[in-house]
């Protein structure tokens, strides 16, 4: 057994015992960073393997998550009501936007289907014009930008700065009730095995090769007959739908969705445990998304202001010393110390 | 119309402060391919360094903006020389970098200033406004352009009269060719980030004449500053001036017509729209590069 198959038993041991060996409150916190790596996951994708460096994760983390919350919602109200913030913000009757949502197949498909054609949308528009690298980064964040406005402004329809919260049931699952959120957990942890696999998956296929390729010379690529736009589009609409779907659990994990969480510093953020982790490797994202989100759990509990300079140092320190993440020095010390392989030596 | 018209000072100040800002942001970008997040932490540096001066003289506003240029200046030289140089040809890494400092030096601010918002009193000389055809035209709005315009006509000069503008230039459009020509590329990149990072602390003195000064002031315009220099075209003068211009009035108007939340997204709808047709800005500088 190599290296890698013995972490990957352990960590699928060590996420099966969680429910047993933690308190609920610390099983719901183990909850929102699998959250998280699901998203990170997509940005290793995006990232890593496709060179798109996406600063707008948040914004397809918050549609997954909002058109989760708008269900929740409208399941608790029954039939006749209208949720909490809505009556509080003396909005009378149900948003034609919001109608469709009460159905819970129309609500799941739109987790996955709205961040899906969003990111669609916007990679064929922007990468067909082989608007890249940077440009794309910067449009990515100022999307971040507006959407996070947008939501704050339409008070009536989103709950605007406070967002969405109190949800109390999560198809059929009492959400107060340990029980239900150790389902929650085990749902959560399922969906990250799965994103896990496909991308694996995808990484491993002739589309994973092409995705490194064109990442490393797109020119190339276009000139061996490629379309390297259309492989672009792809990867990031997968790394949305990834980022949806933890949107979607996050909200009765942690059992609120609302801008603050979405915005340009939370977008960056979810980059933060990519970046310490290895972007390069899928794995080494979800380890450093994990480590970095709990690492902020210990600060901010103890003091909140040291985390944002051990935040903003960590980033610079690993982009200074170890641009390929912890993966990278695990590699690099494999190389050196562990067994070499059978070499030439001129 | 008269609110219509009133609202062109507004767009035009908007525009203004924005053209400082990313007077610095396009040619950093431009020339080294460096995207600084940090510059908005430049922008609060030079606001602080308005606030920590007034009351000390009766002309203290006038002497904050050297002041302030000086900060921000040797704060970005700072930046360059002791990370950024380790980065070229990394630019998305030096995104990245740039952030987790600008992370650092907000919570430096908030520590050192308090989170709260602090105020700076305009001098008594740019309170108050003259009307001109009915269109009212504060003092402030005005003196904000006039020092934009200053300093773009500065820039301007530098760029084309002086040898150290025509060496700049040359190392914008092609940076290997400049350095066989005998131009110490690496000394033009670091006075290039004093420059942009001097201006960005004038925009933050000027942007005390209309609003609060807090630790988190550069992060509402670096966004839009960025839009700016990818609208306008990498490392260019004219398409920088013309997308301040486009991206101020756009923001101004729509907000004035829409709500202030559907402007935003209506701006970026706008901006990608636009790249359909230009997907490197307005400018470009030409070269055999493949694109």
């Amino acid at each position: 057994m190599t290296l890698g198959r013995v972490s990957l038993v352990v960590c699928v041991v060590l996420l099966a015992v969680a429910p047993l060996a933690l308190s609920p409150f610390r099983l719901g916190l183990l909850a929102k960073y699998l959250c998280f790596a699901i998203v990170a996951v997509g940005i290793a994708l995006a990232w890593g393997q496709g060179g798109m460096l996406t600063l707008g994760q948040g914004v397809f983390f918050g549609l997954g998550g909002y058109a989760m919350a708008m269900y929740l919602k409208l399941e608790e109200a029954g039939s006749a009501g209208l949720p909490d913030f809505m009556v509080w913000s003396g909005v009378e009757e149900l948003p034609a936007l919001w109608e469709p949502f009460g159905n819970p197949v129309f609500a799941l498909a739109a987790v996955v289907l709205v961040p899906g054609l969003v990111a669609f949308l916007l990679g064929l528009l922007v990468f067909r014009q082989r608007v890249r690298g940077a440009y794309f980064a910067i449009l990515s964040q100022a999307l971040a930008a507006a959407f996070v406005i947008l939501l704050v402004g339409q008070q009536g329809l989103t709950g605007g700065t406070n967002g969405m919260t109190n949800f109390t049931r999560f198809f059929g699952l009492d959400l107060s009730d340990p029980n239900g959120q150790r389902a929650v957990y085990a749902i959560t942890a399922l969906v990250l095995g799965l994103t896990f696999l496909v991308a694996k998956l995808l990484v491993r296929s002739r589309f994973g090769r092409l995705l490194v390729a064109v990442r490393d010379g797109e020119d190339r690529v276009r000139f061996l007959g490629y379309d390297p736009a259309v492989v672009k589009t792809i990867t990031f609409t997968v790394s949305a739908v990834m980022a949806g779907l933890a949107g979607a659990l996050f909200v009765p994990v942690v059992g609120i969705i609302s801008p603050a969480l979405l915005g340009i510093v939370p977008s960056l953020e979810l980059l933060v445990g990519v970046a310490v982790g290895g972007r390069f490797v899928l794995a080494g994202a979800i380890a450093g998304a994990i480590a970095v989100n709990y690492a902020k759990t210990v600060f901010s509990e103890d003091f909140a202001e040291g985390w944002l300079y051990l935040q903003g140092g960590l980033f610079v320190l690993v982009l200074v010393f170890a641009p390929k993440g912890l993966a990278g020095v695990v590699e690099s010390a494999r190389l050196r110390w562990g067994r070499k392989p059978a070499e030439v030596v001129a | 119309m008269g609110a219509l018209a009133n609202q062109l000072p507004i767009g035009l100040s908007i525009a203004a402060v924005l053209l400082l800002i990313a007077l610095g942001l396009t040619f950093t970008f431009g020339q080294m391919g460096v995207i600084n997040m940090a510059h908005g932490e430049f922008i609060m540096a030079g606001a602080y360094t308005a606030y920590l001066l007034q009351g000390l003289t009766s002309q203290s506003f006038l002497i904050a903006l050297p002041v302030a240029f000086a900060v921000a200046g040797a704060m970005g030289l700072l930046l360059e020389w002791a990370l950024i140089r380790r980065f070229y040809g990394r630019p998305l890494d030096t995104l990245l970098l740039t952030w987790g400092v600008s992370l650092v030096l907000q919570q430096l601010a908030r520590d050192l200033f308090g989170a709260p918002n602090v105020q700076v009193t305009a001098p008594g000389w740019l309170v108050g406004g003259v009307d001109v055809l009915g269109v009212r035209l504060p003092h402030n709005r005005v003196f904000i352009i006039a020092l934009a315009v200053l300093c773009v006509v500065g820039v301007w000069l530098y760029l084309t009269r002086l040898p150290a503008g025509r060496r700049m230039r040359a190392v914008v459009q092609n940076r290997e060719l400049a350095a066989y020509s005998g131009i110490a590329t690496g000394r033009v990149d670091r006075f290039t980030f004093l420059l942009g990072s001097g201006l960005a602390g004038v925009a933050g003195v000027a942007l005390t004449l209309v609003g609060p000064v807090g630790p988190s002031l550069g992060t509402f315009y670096i966004v839009d500053a960025f839009l700016v220099v990818v609208a306008g075209g990498l490392g260019q003068l004219r398409g920088a001036v013309l997308a301040a211009v486009a991206l101020g009035f756009l923001n101004g108007y729509l907000e004035f017509w829409t709500d202030a939340s559907l402007a935003k997204v209506l701006v970026f709808v706008a901006i990608v729209a636009f790249l359909q047709v230009r997907p490197q800005g307005m400018f470009v500088v030409k070269g055999r590069a493949l694109v």
